[in-house]
């Protein structure tokens, strides 16, 4: 199959441009790459359906057609991209409305969890004291610890 | 009669479709809604039981929508492994649609419509469905598509911060992944000229090697993005864990799974020769690993949870990577059993919530003595994710353990140990949940460092207004002696009911495995579903 490297290219570009963006912090940023990257894969498609031909219409003359199902793939995709897009601004929008700003925010109790290690802390209820504060020739049994609950 | 029948395959997409008009057309009924959603999962779990009967009596089920040739067209195919995981997603779904009902009766009163969610609800279904029936790339790609899109509205559901923040990520992620999957089907169609899965099967062996094993790299690095397998899956334990509780547990039951499956049949009916062996055992011992580390080093139960399931995605890989008869039956094993665990537990941690108005393990204990029902419900999953014996969970790993030594080679035998290693940190992860949610007495919360932010704000909510909900004051007013609140029953029962389904996998273990077993020769053949596909096209 002999494909058309100026397509070839131009997907390239696009994607290349795309990918780009995709790493900024901004989610409008990330978005309008999103929609490069999505018309570059629509030209993907123009690629892998391989040489123009005339319009695919059954009954045309018999020149060779050009192959529709890719065609209709990227149709499909077009419509995909053009609804999660929408729904993407929305969701820039609302983020912009609470925080007044629509950065893609970290993971806040991956965070929190850090922040305990770096200053080598546990969290509230590890029962550290019962593992650490009772070396082994010392532990005198489960009396003393069981004795309150008995009498109480 | 025969002629309506072959048509079924297709009631497991088109109703939830439509009956997600209905209920947008519903819009302001609330009880109108409910009864559509219910009605209209239930029949497609009589659809999904009939196609299991007739593709494990008949052979694979196709049907070529509108008529066109398979080739051309898009054909739905419903085998032994697409009808299973069909049947147990559908009653994963209803369970889940019954407690959110209820906890949306229990929240927001009897008529208040939730106009959005239970539209959504079905679509994400159908997406399912469509994702598992689907015969061809690109059916499959939208089958995606509709789900995550009805993903998107589902776990930013109410536009609270944290929606918007967690599911911000989780929708970048998500569009990345799509985008690497279109870029897979267009390579896939420029080199074989077919997106059809039939066709396909017998066209890639002829293409050069090299060609092959990227369209396979390409094909596995999107599923391994959905499916989450480490180190794609940083994402999910961040953006599961703040979305309503019900919306988590069908996510946590239902997405992930739909990415290890599209990998089991894409591995099975295109590549099944071994040459990605080792780089998926790989994947799939980093996915235990380094998952069930995340788990234990958490402090919320959502969180531990989410972190599980990304480990246990590491089992399904692992039998998937192994192949052979033995890996693939084990595989479809344990992917069932683990569907309606994971989502169990979800619910129970739903439950939680709802009871003590967090899930993070340093505000909640105590729970064994004020909520019994809860702890068994609990329990029960939980020691059955651990694999426990007799529970559905060890029986799953035992097969996939016996698949990794049949095998013999020291990578599976590495992941053999890797395997056992994680599940015992399964179990003391579980353990971890059960001491200190249910056996400590509720402790004074200590805060050594600031928090950033309020865990309670985060909510398990459908609509995310736990700020004005009752769920405040519980938390305010919580005391160790107080009766604390009666577990509404709309919302245990679907719950308690679900976990009646996990024991039944285990009671009924025996003729489940002979059907994934039988599944999994299907997939080894190969020619069945080939020529259910092109042959009466």
């Amino acid at each position: 199959m002999s494909a058309n490297l100026m397509l070839i290219a131009v997907v390239g570009v696009m994607v290349g441009c795309g990918t780009t963006l995709i790493l900024e912090r901004s989610l409008t940023r990330i978005l309008v790459g999103f929609v490069l990257i999505g018309n570059g894969l629509n030209i993907l498609f123009l690629v892998a359906s391989g040489p123009a031909g005339v319009a695919p219409i059954l009954g045309q003359s018999g020149e060779r057609m050009a192959d529709p199902l890719p065609q209709a793939m990227a149709l499909t995709a077009i419509v995909i991209t053009l609804g999660t897009t929408a729904f993407g601004l929305a969701l820039a929008y609302r983020a912009w409305q609470l925080t007044g700003t629509d950065d893609v925010q970290d993971d806040l109790e991956d965070d929190l969890i850090r922040r305990r290690a770096e200053r080598d802390l546990v969290s509230a209820t590890f029962d550290e004291a019962d593992d650490t504060e009772l070396p082994d020739e010392d532990y005198e049994g489960d009396e003393d610890v069981t004795t309150p609950e008995v009498r109480a | 009669m025969e002629h309506l029948l072959d048509q079924l395959v297709l009631a497991p997409v088109l109703l939830p479709l439509l009956g997600a008009g209905l209920c947008l057309a519903f819009g302001r009924f609330a009880a109108a809604q409910r009864l559509i959603s219910i009605l209209t999962l239930v029949t497609v779990l009589a659809a999904a039981t009939v196609l299991l009967i007739r593709s494990d009596s008949h052979g694979p089920q196709a049907f070529n929508v509108g008529g066109w040739p398979a080739e051309l067209g898009i054909s739905l195919v419903a085998d032994r492994l697409s009808s299973l995981l069909l049947l147990i997603s559908t009653i994963v779904t209803l369970c889940v649609l019954l407690y959110s009902i209820g906890q949306g009766i229990v929240e927001y009163g009897r008529d208040s419509p939730l106009s959005v969610f239970y539209p959504t609800f079905l679509v994400l279904s159908a997406g399912v469905s469509n994702a598992f029936l689907s015969a061809d790339l690109f059916n499959l790609f939208v089958g995606f598509e509709i789900l995550l899109a009805a993903s998107y509205v589902l776990i930013t559901l109410g536009g609270t911060e944290a929606r918007v923040r967690s599911g911000t990520i989780y929708i970048i992620v998500s569009l990345a992944s799509s985008a690497l999957f279109l870029i897979a089907v267009a390579s896939v169609y420029a080199a074989t000229g077919t997106v059809n899965f039939a066709q396909l099967a017998q066209r890639i062996p002829e293409l050069s090697p090299g060609v092959g094993t990227l369209l396979q790299l390409l094909l596995l690095l999107t599923f391994a993005v959905k499916a989450a397998v480490f180190p794609l899956s940083a994402w999910l334990p961040d953006s599961y864990p703040t979305a309503p509780a019900p919306v988590t547990a069908v996510f946590a039951g239902l997405l992930t799974k739909v990415g290890i499956y599209a990998m089991l049949r894409t591995q099975t009916l295109l590549f099944p020769t071994p040459e990605l062996r080792s780089l998926l055992l790989w994947a799939s011992i980093l996915t235990m690993v380094i998952g069930i580390l995340g788990a234990v080093a958490q402090s919320d139960i959502k969180r531990v949870l989410s972190f599980t399931l990304v480990s246990h995605i590491g089992f399904m890989l692992f039998g998937i990577a192994i192949a052979g008869h033995l890996g693939i039956a084990g595989a479809i094993f344990y992917i069932i059993h683990h569907i309606t665990v994971q989502t169990t537990l979800f619910l129970v941690a739903g439950l939680i919530e709802y009871r003590s108005g967090t899930t993070n393990l340093d505000r909640i204990g105590g729970l064994a003595r004020q909520a019994p029902v809860l702890s068994i419900v609990f329990f029960v999953p939980a020691m059955n994710m651990a694999g426990i014996p007799p529970f559905s969970g060890f029986l799953g790993k035992l097969a996939l353990l016996e698949a990794g030594a049949d095998a013999g080679d020291w990578l599976a035998l590495v992941g053999v140990a890797a395997a056992v290693a994680t599940s015992l940190l399964t179990l003391y992860a579980m353990a971890k949940i059960w001491n200190r949610a249910f056996w400590q007495p509720h402790g004074e919360l200590e805060d050594e460092v600031p928090v950033p932010f309020d865990p309670v704000a985060l909510g398990g909510s459908l609509h995310g207004r736990t700020g004005v909900s009752t769920v405040t004051q519980r938390e305010t007013s919580w005391n160790d002696d107080t009766q604390g609140v009666r577990l509404p029953l709309r919302m245990a029962l679907p719950t308690i009911a679900l976990g009646f389904v996990t024991v039944a996998l285990t009671v009924f273990a025996a003729p489940l495995f002979e059907l994934s077993d039988r599944a999994a020769q299907e997939l080894h053949e190969r020619t069945g579903y080939i020529e259910a596909v092109l042959g009466d096209g």
